[in-house]
């Protein structure tokens, strides 16, 4: 017996030793379902030797978990381009890019510049592009005739869509009815009636809604069992329905499909930036972002992986994306502070309201 | 007598040992946090990572009708909650303590224990493919002919009630059969001769005799339910709205800790003011109700 706890005391300590050893070499990643697949970690391991420890998370618990450790705990994290300037002037958790340690030639130049105007904070810049895609609707053809955000509201559609109640559905609407919300971004009081009247909008729509997802496989498997009929969704999950079955399609509303960015951010305490950028440098290369492109069936902000890429989705891709509607894309600005506290309250009143 | 109060200091020494991890584990993981949110919730931000002491918080509760309204749905609901649990357990309390003695009572016992060795998440998860519109009930509904369509059973208040009864079942069984088990037969037979009815022998001799067991089920059971934030977000339909989920939406989505912590605050002083209000009612006291239980 006494042999026994020998050995796992020594074991222990070995794994400890061990544990102390690779510490430098970890690559600690708080990111999306899908932006980082396995096989890239293993080869990305075996060229540089660094272990990758994958977090899922989404954009808000993401900025959450580095608020509450005032940006420790991870090395590098994929927030939304919008979502950067004004966390970081609140609660300073992210630390800016060494432009000169990233391969930039790696990074298509109109989705950096974008990036670099609005992650921009005192002259720092706090971010790269990774991916994008847009929201827009994705419909069930067969059961219903949606073309635009406030097609959702038609009365015949009652109690067959789905929603996730975020702000891309109050920009959604706020688009479908006509306005431009970004263009209000520096006038609260005018912003804030035009939510009012969103949120109005909504609460009319919600007989309408079977339920407001909160996970991607709550609506995946709706549209499957053919409970929701149309619902306000990303492109590439349109994409994966159509695969399986022809009749759903990714619509994009013409008022614009929302075009969104997600990036690379450093979190101000990682303990391991080196790794973060040979990560960054590793995953951009034309040939490691078409397979994150497989992976995820987001666009990379890479340049040159149109060779590699599945010309599946390229052709769901050039279908929906005719040259007009790809320039009609509506790319979030970043948000002022205050106007998250704003729509929050019209989100909840649109759950609460009956 | 120097050696009696070394000997006292030992056992003094020793007691000390003894509370200490539970003296830490309460400081350092109730108390502690609790003063950071208390201070957290009586904070208000003024500019970026400019924060005053203020009530604004608080203010926002009472001025947000939609907040107050969550509140008072997550007090009513948790009470109807506890209610109908006990309805439920009783009988099956009785019939365990009572009537299936022995090994057939244990074996009841572990039949309603068993449910809880799966994760919460996964049983809640059950409901909804046994309810779900293309789910198992519905499409038996149909195949029996009863409906033409197949119901949509999910996202109801009732299925939320009904989650929340399945979930918090067992611990009010537990105090309920163990005060119901020293109950002893021979005051019910008297009773019996005596003439008493059934209705009378449940209210003057069963129930008196219960209530610490009923007692302590309710706060364990209404705390519980007050506190659950799984059961009302996966059943709960589009108008659902449980105070947790709200505290969480403030601190999560909306980064707002203040006005998060001032509602975990809020919901702290509910749950205290109706167990307090229920133990009036019942004149009851809760250190007895703990112990006796």
């Amino acid at each position: 017996m006494r042999k026994i706890f020998g050995l796992a005391a020594l074991c222990l300590c070995l794994t400890g030793v061990d544990g102390a050893l690779a510490a430098s070499s970890k690559l600690r990643i708080i990111t999306w379902a899908d932006y980082v697949p396995p096989d890239l970690v293993a080869d990305f391991k075996k060229e540089t030797g660094i272990d990758v420890e994958v977090t899922l998370s989404n954009n808000e618990e993401m900025i959450s978990k580095l608020r509450a450790t005032g940006g420790a705990g991870y090395d590098l994290a994929q927030p939304s381009q919008d979502r950067i300037v004004s966390v970081q002037r609140e609660f300073g958790v992210y630390k800016p890019i060494d432009y000169s340690k990233v391969k930039l030639g790696q990074f298509q130049p109109a989705l950096l510049d974008v990036v670099k105007r609005n992650a921009t904070l005192d002259g720092q810049v706090y971010a790269l592009p990774y991916l994008w895609g847009t929201d827009g609707l994705v419909v069930n053809t067969r059961i219903a005739h949606v073309g635009d955000y406030l097609d959702l509201c038609r009365p015949e559609l009652r109690g067959k869509t789905s929603m996730r109640l975020r702000r891309p559905l109050l920009m959604g609407f706020a688009f479908g009815m006509g306005k431009d919300p970004f263009a209000l971004y520096g006038q609260p009081a005018a912003y804030q009636a035009l939510m009012d009247e969103v949120g109005a909008r909504l609460i009319a729509c919600k007989p309408n809604v079977k339920f407001y997802y909160d996970n991607k496989d709550q609506l995946l498997n709706g549209f499957r069992s053919g409970e929701v009929a149309a619902a306000m969704m990303w492109d590439t999950g349109g994409w994966k329905l159509n695969r399986e079955n022809p009749d759903i399609q990714y619509v994009v509303p013409r008022s614009g499909a929302l075009g969104w960015i997600d990036t690379f951010a450093l979190p101000a305490r990682g303990r391991n930036d080196a790794a973060a950028y040979a990560w960054i440098n590793f995953v951009m290369r034309p040939a490691n972002a078409a397979r994150v492109i497989r992976s995820v069936g987001s666009f990379s902000a890479a340049v040159g992986t149109g060779p590699f890429t599945d010309p599946k989705l390229k052709a769901q891709f050039a279908a929906s994306f005719p040259d007009a509607a790809l320039r009609a894309i509506h790319w979030y600005p970043a948000i002022p502070p205050g106007l998250e506290e704003m729509e929050g309250k019209v989100l909840d009143r649109v759950k609460a309201a009956n | 007598m120097a050696e009696r109060a070394t000997g006292r200091i030992g056992a003094g020494i020793g007691l000390a040992l003894l509370l200490a991890p539970a003296l830490l584990w309460i400081t350092l993981l109730i108390v502690l946090p609790h003063v950071d949110l208390a201070i957290l919730s009586f904070r208000e931000r003024v500019g970026a990572r400019q924060y005053a002491p203020s009530l604004a918080q608080y203010a926002t509760f009472f001025r947000e009708p939609l907040y107050w309204h969550v509140f008072l749905r997550t007090a009513v609901m948790s009470v109807l909650a506890t209610a109908l649990t006990l309805l439920v357990s009783f009988p099956i309390a009785w019939v365990i303590a009572k009537i299936a003695r022995g090994r057939s009572g244990s074996f009841l016992f572990v039949a309603c224990l068993v449910p809880f060795w799966v994760s919460e998440t996964v049983r809640t998860l059950g409901w909804m493919i046994l309810l779900r519109q293309s789910g198992v009930l519905p499409a038996l509904l149909v195949r029996l002919g009863l409906t033409a369509a197949p119901p949509e059973l999910l996202y109801h208040d009732a299925t939320i009630l009904l989650g929340l009864v399945y979930t918090s079942m067992l611990f009010m069984l537990i105090p309920l059969v163990s005060s119901l088990e020293s109950l002893d037969d021979s005051l019910i037979e008297a009773a019996y001769d005596l003439g008493a009815g059934g209705g009378t022998i449940l209210r003057t001799i069963v129930v008196p005799h219960a209530a610490p067991g009923i007692t302590a089920g309710c706060i364990i059971v209404f705390m519980l339910t007050l506190g659950n934030y799984l059961t009302p977000t996966l059943l709960g339909g589009k108008n659902s709205q449980w105070f947790t989920e709200q505290i969480y939406t403030q601190f999560i989505t909306r980064f707002n800790w203040e006005q998060g912590a001032a509602f975990g605050f809020l919901l702290l002083a509910l749950s205290t003011a109706l167990v307090i209000l229920g133990l009036r009612a019942t004149g009851q006291r809760f250190g007895e109700v703990m112990q006796r239980s």
